[in-house]
């Protein structure tokens, strides 16, 4: 049994539902990741589980008990805004020590408790501060510190990063998934950006207008985006819409607007187990002759060091775009059809032809994936 | 949003009612007895008030006076207070807190304060003349600003200059200064900054000070009265002569059903406008759009504004207290020690101390009442979630722009009689002062509990605080300043009250600005001594707990 279990959870907004249908689990321990872009119920859902705003339909089951008639000052949780909320009137010590002076502890307790906290988020010495004078960073910190102090049996966090400059969020987020951990809080993290996520979550549940996309670890997710709308979130713009043309044991042949792609890569059976290497998870036996999909060709996909021979998977067009990236070079191609893709290849050992140039590309069948079209509105 | 108990929900509703019910049987019910008063005074429907007041042109002239001079004090007070709202709004120099904390005690001091404050600076036995006369052997006082149109000006200017000062100032000092650099980068010259940008932003605030300043001086009493002479007079002034000198109810009603339209109209316009000057703009923490004057020309506007402030607001106040340590050959405290003396044996005579005493009754009375039903008020304004705010706010205002006298008037005629009969009893007066001050608390609590982020509260609730636990610890601690700033401007007016208290204070209870007033309207030296005596005590207890929540201001909030 997971410690929390939402289902099915629904709210109106007039026509509209945010969230639209929600269900998923966390599990003791664990750090799960609502990500979606903002607008998409996330922040809703969150304040429903902390019981902050009553759910129109569907169940939240906190250790098999349903805890819709728990007040919020009953449940225990601890939930960190993105603007902290931390109290202006009370100093640090205070804003921490506020969740343990609900629980009946002595003084010496709740010293003990802050000045414990306060190591765990390096701020000690920082008990007496005014919270209205401390940096973003730092008022971050305190937050954290409040929400765990009073050890929560789910933390929640709404965009803790999100009003922090990206230096100190690429910081914060590495430490923040640290503390989580060290602690071993059960959380749920809120975000919209999706390195974010994949940096400090589990697992995670991809969320857009209302409705739960996909669910899985990072790197499955980033392998396997279910959807269109889930490979533009994570940043995969190479999209073209096709249309399946064969289907054989161990590939996938589509007939898109760049001609001819195989899709696919080699698998091993073994003693009934698919073992998949490479891009591609779906059975081919989900897909059939005539069937339109979208395709999916990752960046890494244009492979320069083979010789570009006839055939098929192969990108030809303009170079438009050639910037030096460090250990890489980015690319964009604009193919005859008028459409643009971008691609990033190793920087070393290769001879790239000027902008402007035509320019040609293998691309390598694993790091191409067919994917469900989103539905049209 | 969660369904509570029915019992609970029931008191709670109970008490939502409190400040309307209050405001029925004190605000509505008198002035229902003056419509009927004005409209049906022998009890059928009788226009003949009506048609007086617009047959024949004194009450026409006589609203004709009472709008421009409160348009010219507009115009006078904005124009003059404008250079002072920029000075306090972009540069910091030292002394500036102070000079700030000073520059709002005019707003709290009573009109006849005022009165007698301007009386000491610049009436034929005033400072000024004194000292000019004495410097140039002078026969007469070459000064004659008394019972002239500019003394009226000049003492509304006095009164109002902090409420621009505060209104735009503070509005000004959180415009982004980058946008008036955006402008000047983009090619234009100061004045094309200033009419152009802004200006514009500022409108909001601008219009809003205006308004208010409008609306006080189209009610003035105190000052018309005292500084104007029989001269002049406002719609406010006619009604209180119509009432105290001539006995003649029916055109008094009509007179104040009159001014309640006018105020209605432009209260309601004033909170729509104080609804929008707190959105659309992007608002900048002051710390970062202020500095300190640099160049010559800077601290020159700067000196100038600050000596200007000082002789407008601080010299007749000064004038005042000098003045009543004055003895006509030497200073001494005689002016003070006559208060206790009663000289002709008069049957009236109250001692003046029984003034001091009852004053502090009646504005402790009303600071308990005003607290309770602005807290209750500021809450139901704050639901954002409540449709009937719209409503609620212009009726909560209403008070603030209905001439004190007018209500003084309401209760004789509506008061006296059964159901309730109260025109013996001295609690009218606190009842009173409560209508004119809850206004005060509301708008001092309102934007600070609106400001409470929802957050705050639910971040209390998560971490484990019961609703009451919540209340107490984040609402009460946040909105305490607040309800301080109100507790002393309730106390403060109070203490100041004249036009309201002047009709319904019993002879044998007067409150300090009834006994100034009767110094006043008596002959001789010494009287006018022990006014100046009194206005001088009244004038330390307001400054004293004015500069006393100025430190308790909480960040610069508060809408007046």
């Amino acid at each position: 049994m997971s410690l929390l279990e939402i289902h099915h959870l629904t709210k109106y907004y007039g026509e509209e539902r945010f969230p639209d249908d929600i269900s998923f689990t966390v599990d003791e321990g664990e750090i799960v990741c609502l990500l979606g872009p903002s607008g998409c119920g996330k922040t809703t859902l969150l304040r429903i589980i902390a019981g902050l705003e009553i759910a129109d339909a569907g169940q939240v089951l906190f250790e098999g008990r349903d805890i819709r008639d728990v007040p919020v000052h009953r449940r225990n949780f601890g939930l960190m805004f993105q603007d902290y909320a931390l109290f202006p009137h009370k100093n640090v010590f205070e804003n921490v020590a506020f969740g343990l002076r609900t629980m009946h502890l002595t003084e010496t307790e709740i010293g003990a408790g802050v000045s414990k906290i306060l190591e765990l988020v390096g701020l000690s010495g920082f008990e007496k501060r005014d919270v209205n004078l401390l940096s973003g960073g730092e008022q971050q910190r305190v937050a954290l510190a409040r929400s765990l102090a009073p050890r929560p049996r789910l933390l929640m966090l709404d965009e803790p990063l999100g009003s922090l400059d990206r230096t100190l969020r690429e910081r914060l987020m590495n430490e923040l998934r640290t503390i989580l951990k060290g602690v071993g809080v059960t959380a749920i993290y809120v975000t919209h950006d999706q390195e974010e996520a994949f940096a400090i979550a589990d697992r995670v549940v991809i969320m857009n207008h209302g409705r739960k996309v996909q669910e899985g670890t990072p790197q499955d997710v980033y392998q396997h985006p279910a959807t269109e709308f889930v490979a533009q979130f994570l940043g995969l713009t190479n999209l073209l819409p096709g249309k399946v043309t064969s289907v054989s044991e161990d590939h996938v042949t589509v007939e898109t607007k760049i001609g001819k792609l195989e899709v696919g890569g080699w698998k091993l059976e073994v003693g009934g187990w698919k073992l998949e290497v490479g891009g591609w998870r779906l059975g081919v036996g989900n897909w059939r002759s005539g069937v339109e999909a979208t395709v999916l060709i990752r960046p890494e996909a244009a492979n320069p060091a083979e010789c570009p021979s006839a055939g098929d998977n192969i990108v030809a067009g303009t170079l438009m775009e050639r910037s030096f990236r460090g250990g890489t070079y980015r690319l964009v191609i604009r193919h005859a059809s008028g459409l643009h893709l971008s691609f990033t290849i190793p920087a070393s050992g290769v001879d790239l032809p000027d902008v402007g140039a035509p320019v040609s590309l293998p691309l390598r069948s694993e790091a191409i994936s067919l994917l469900t079209p989103d539905p049209r509105p | 949003m969660s369904e509570r108990p029915g019992e609970r929900h029931i008191i709670k509703s109970a008490v939502r009612l409190l400040p309307l019910v209050f405001l029925t049987v004190f605000f509505f019910y008198p002035l229902l007895a003056i419509f009927r008063l004005s409209l049906a005074p022998q009890g059928h429907l009788d226009p003949a008030a009506l048609s007086k007041l617009v047959s024949t042109t004194y009450y026409a002239r006589t609203l004709w006076f009472t709008t421009w001079q409160a348009a010219a004090s507009t115009l006078l007070t904005v124009v003059l207070a404008l250079p002072g709202a920029y000075v306090f709004a972009r540069y910091r120099f030292p002394g500036k807190n102070l000079l700030q904390a000073l520059t709002t005690i005019p707003f709290v001091m009573p009109t006849i304060v005022v009165a007698a404050a301007f009386n000491a600076l610049l009436g034929p036995r005033g400072r000024l003349n004194l000292t000019l006369m004495a410097l140039l052997r002078l026969q007469h006082p070459p000064i004659n600003l008394q019972h002239t149109i500019w003394i009226i000006l000049l003492a509304h200017v006095f009164y109002n200059y902090t409420v621009v000062l505060r209104i735009v100032g503070g509005f000004w000092a959180n415009l982004n200064p980058r946008l008036e650099e955006a402008a000047r980068v983009l090619g234009a010259d100061r004045w094309r900054v200033l009419w152009q940008v802004t200006l514009p932003l500022l409108a909001p605030a601008l219009v809003a000070a205006a308004l208010l300043v409008f609306i006080f001086c189209f009610t003035s009493f105190g000052v018309i009265l005292i500084l104007g002479g029989p001269r002049f007079a406002t719609l406010e002034v006619e009604i209180y002569r119509q009432t105290m000198n001539l006995f003649n109810l029916p055109l008094a009603a009509t007179l104040s059903l009159a001014q309640i339209a006018l105020t209605l109209l432009m209260t309601s316009v004033y909170t729509r406008l104080q609804a929008r000057t707190g959105r659309p703009l992007k608002l900048h923490p002051r710390q970062t759009t202020q500095r300190r004057p640099a160049t010559w020309r800077e601290r020159a506007l700067v000196g100038g504004n600050v000596v200007f402030m000082a002789a407008l607001l601080l010299t007749p106040l000064l004038a005042l207290a000098e003045r009543s340590l004055w003895t006509g050959s030497g200073y001494a405290l005689t002016n003070y020690s006559e208060l206790f003396v009663n000289r002709r044996g008069s049957v009236f005579f109250v001692p003046p101390a029984e003034a001091v005493r009852n004053s502090l009754i009646f504005a402790i009375l009303t600071v308990g009442l005003a607290l309770v039903l602005g807290i209750i008020s500021a809450y139901l304004l704050a639901d954002r979630e409540s449709r009937l705010n719209r409503w609620l706010d212009p009726i909560f205002m209403l008070p603030l722009g209905t001439s004190a006298v007018t209500l003084g008037f309401g209760y004789i005629i509506a008061l006296d009689r059964p159901p309730l009969n109260l025109r013996t009893s001295p609690l009218l007066i606190p009842l009173a002062h409560t209508l004119v001050a809850f206004p005060f608390v509301v708008r001092a609590v309102l934007p600070v509990l609106r400001g409470i982020h929802p957050h705050l509260r639910e971040s209390a609730s998560v971490l484990g605080a019961s609703p009451a636990r919540v209340w107490r610890e984040v609402d009460l601690p946040i909105v305490g300043r607040a309800l301080l700033v109100g507790a002393v401007f309730a106390f403060t007016i109070s203490m100041g009250e004249f036009g309201a208290t002047s009709l319904i204070a019993r002879p044998q209870i007067p409150t300090m600005p009834v006994a100034i007033y009767r110094f006043l309207g008596q002959p001789g030296a010494l009287n006018y001594g022990q006014a100046l005596a009194m206005s001088t005590l009244l004038m330390l207890v307001c400054a004293v707990g004015f500069l006393g929540i100025e430190r308790f201001r909480y960040g610069g909030a508060g809408e007046f």
